[in-house]
């Protein structure tokens, strides 16, 4: 008798977690929608600072930047990723200088690891989380990080 | 009372049937309405099944907080159709060691059987194909040679997780047709008759659901459980379970031979639901209600396809909802349900249906005034 009992109310008891949990779906079902639509929602996509996706090398209103072309970046990457070639320079004061020709960077081949930038004495690179860097050929990932014309930023005189 | 009905079918039918017996011989009118009629049904199953796949996706997405797809047309309406041409383009892979004939042969029954099935089921107002005076048992007959094509397709496919996937499903097929069967009979007992068109039409002021209050509700409730069971879906898909068993009974097959056992699923799905709908709820039956002419009139411009169509998508929906509801069950737990609660809830509910039709416990034995029969 105990037994049947327990029969009767188990099935009862089912039931109602059965219901329980169909009204928890009943709620999901109605409720916002997590997905994302990228294309379209470009405008109020929100990308996280920390996402690092395009190295750049920040430029200033006269063209010039910070790098002094040392190569601690091209040394410290792992993949090779960073090649920087320079020249030597006289200066008027008969001081001999180095300056930059070309910083290239290959993103096919970067992991986005960040020494670079960490490493930089001077500040010159920096990675932005502009995401959209999606070619049609390899070659085309092959990026000029100076900008033409560009030079080296003269340090300020100390005070 | 006849009401207006101007969006029937049946006037046109009727042309079409004057059409063919007056152009041709009685022989070849026949042979010409059957081959329309199997036109018709086949076209109606395709295009069934593409709807199924599209809502099911989107509601799936909807119950897991997707939107589900959205790419391709308007709201994504048509990705089920990309879907059927991708698997119609698709290469059938020839299986090494594999029964050749019975594996090819296996999705036919699948599919065969619930073509039947779906043959005899009455979308609306003159829109039956078959109309047997044992309509219910033949669907309950024809619905189970579908576990057949399943067996021979795991035992065929010379690979064991075909195998535990089809031994899995015989052994919940048959016995889910087991409850099927007699609730189905408990609505037999309170209609007086297993002919699908006499089951709607009684059911014109009061749905048997209604009719037969308690024993009709539990035999309701059970043959959803049983017919969602029997169709592999919801809570008991463990013949597929695609964590243990990569794909259950059909791993092997590719191509179009996968899409037949697809698209077999949901129009089982469908299926079941249309029966329910047919059995319980009225069929393509409107609401009526006895002597309220305006109310039935309004009721009546809805054509009766639009409400059979109407009730089977609620208990479509219904079974989405309780397949993204509830957790797998396990193949014992499975068969427990089955033999020990359902069975013998069902020969207990058997037995009160046949006392409450025999003491006239029934809403039409108790009210004849309220349904027009006194």
């Amino acid at each position: 008798m105990k037994a049947l009992i327990k029969y009767i109310t188990d099935i009862f008891v089912a039931i109602k977690n059965l219901l329980k949990g169909m009204g928890v779906t009943w709620k999901q079902f109605w409720a916002k929608k997590v997905t994302m639509e990228y294309p379209e929602n470009r405008d109020t996509l929100v990308i996280s600072d920390r996402w690092r996706s395009e190295l750049t090398m920040p430029h200033d209103e006269n063209n010039e930047h910070a790098c002094t072309a040392c190569g601690i970046c091209m040394m410290n990457c792992p993949n090779g990723t960073i090649s920087v070639t320079s020249s030597t320079v006289e200066t008027e004061d008969g001081k001999k200088k180095r300056v930059l020709d070309a910083y290239t960077w290959n993103q096919g081949s970067c992991t986005f690891c960040n020494l670079c930038v960490l490493t930089c004495p001077s500040k010159a690179i920096a990675f932005t989380n502009d995401f959209e860097g999606a070619v049609f050929n390899k070659e085309k990932l092959i990026y000029r990080l100076n900008q033409p014309g560009s030079k080296l930023r003269e340090k300020k005189k100390t005070q | 009372m006849n009401y207006k009905q101007p969006l029937e079918l049946t006037g046109l039918i009727a042309n079409l049937d004057a059409f063919f017996r007056e152009h041709l011989s009685p022989f070849w009118a026949s042979v010409v309405e059957g081959l329309l009629i199997l036109i018709a049904i086949v076209a109606l199953y395709a295009v069934i099944a593409l709807a199924l796949i599209y809502v099911e996706r989107k509601i799936t997405g909807f119950f897991q907080s997707r939107l589900g797809p959205n790419r391709l047309g308007k709201y994504g309406s048509i990705q089920s159709i990309a879907d059927m041409i991708k698997i119609l383009i698709k290469e059938i892979i020839h299986i090494n060691r594999a029964d050749r004939f019975l594996f090819y042969v296996a999705p036919f029954f699948v599919i065969g059987s619930s073509l039947m099935a779906f043959g005899a089921i009455p979308f609306g107002k003159g829109l039956q194909a078959v109309d047997f005076k044992m309509g219910v048992l033949y669907l309950i007959a024809v619905s189970s040679i579908g576990v057949l094509g399943v067996l021979l397709a795991g035992w065929s496919s010379n690979n064991k997780y075909s195998m535990l996937g089809a031994m899995r499903s015989g052994a919940q097929t048959i016995s889910y047709e087991l409850s099927a069967a007699f609730s189905l009979m408990t609505v037999v007992v309170l209609a007086g008759t297993m002919q699908l068109s006499e089951i709607v039409e009684s059911q014109r002021y009061v749905w048997n659901i209604f009719n037969g209050h308690i024993p009709a509700l539990v035999a309701f409730v059970i043959f959803l459980i049983s017919g969602h069971a029997e169709t592999n879906r919801g809570p008991f898909d463990l013949p597929e379970a695609e964590g243990e068993l990569t794909a259950g009974y059909h791993t092997e097959y590719s191509g179009i031979q996968f899409g037949y056992y697809y698209l077999a699923e949901y129009l089982n799905m469908f299926i079941v639901a249309a029966i329910a709908t047919t059995v319980f709820l009225g069929g393509w039956m409107p609401i009526q209600v006895h002597g309220w002419d305006g109310f039935n009139q309004v009721m009546w411009y809805i054509p009766s396809y639009v409400w059979f169509f109407g009730k089977t998508a609620l208990l479509i929906f219904l079974s989405l909802w309780v397949r993204w509801t509830f957790p797998r069950l396990r193949i014992d737990i499975l068969l427990n349900l089955e033999w020990k609660v359902l069975l013998p809830i069902n020969l207990f509910n058997i037995v009160m249906m046949v006392i409450t039709v025999l003491a006239g416990w029934t809403l039409t034995d108790l009210f004849p005034n309220l349904f027009g029969l006194a």
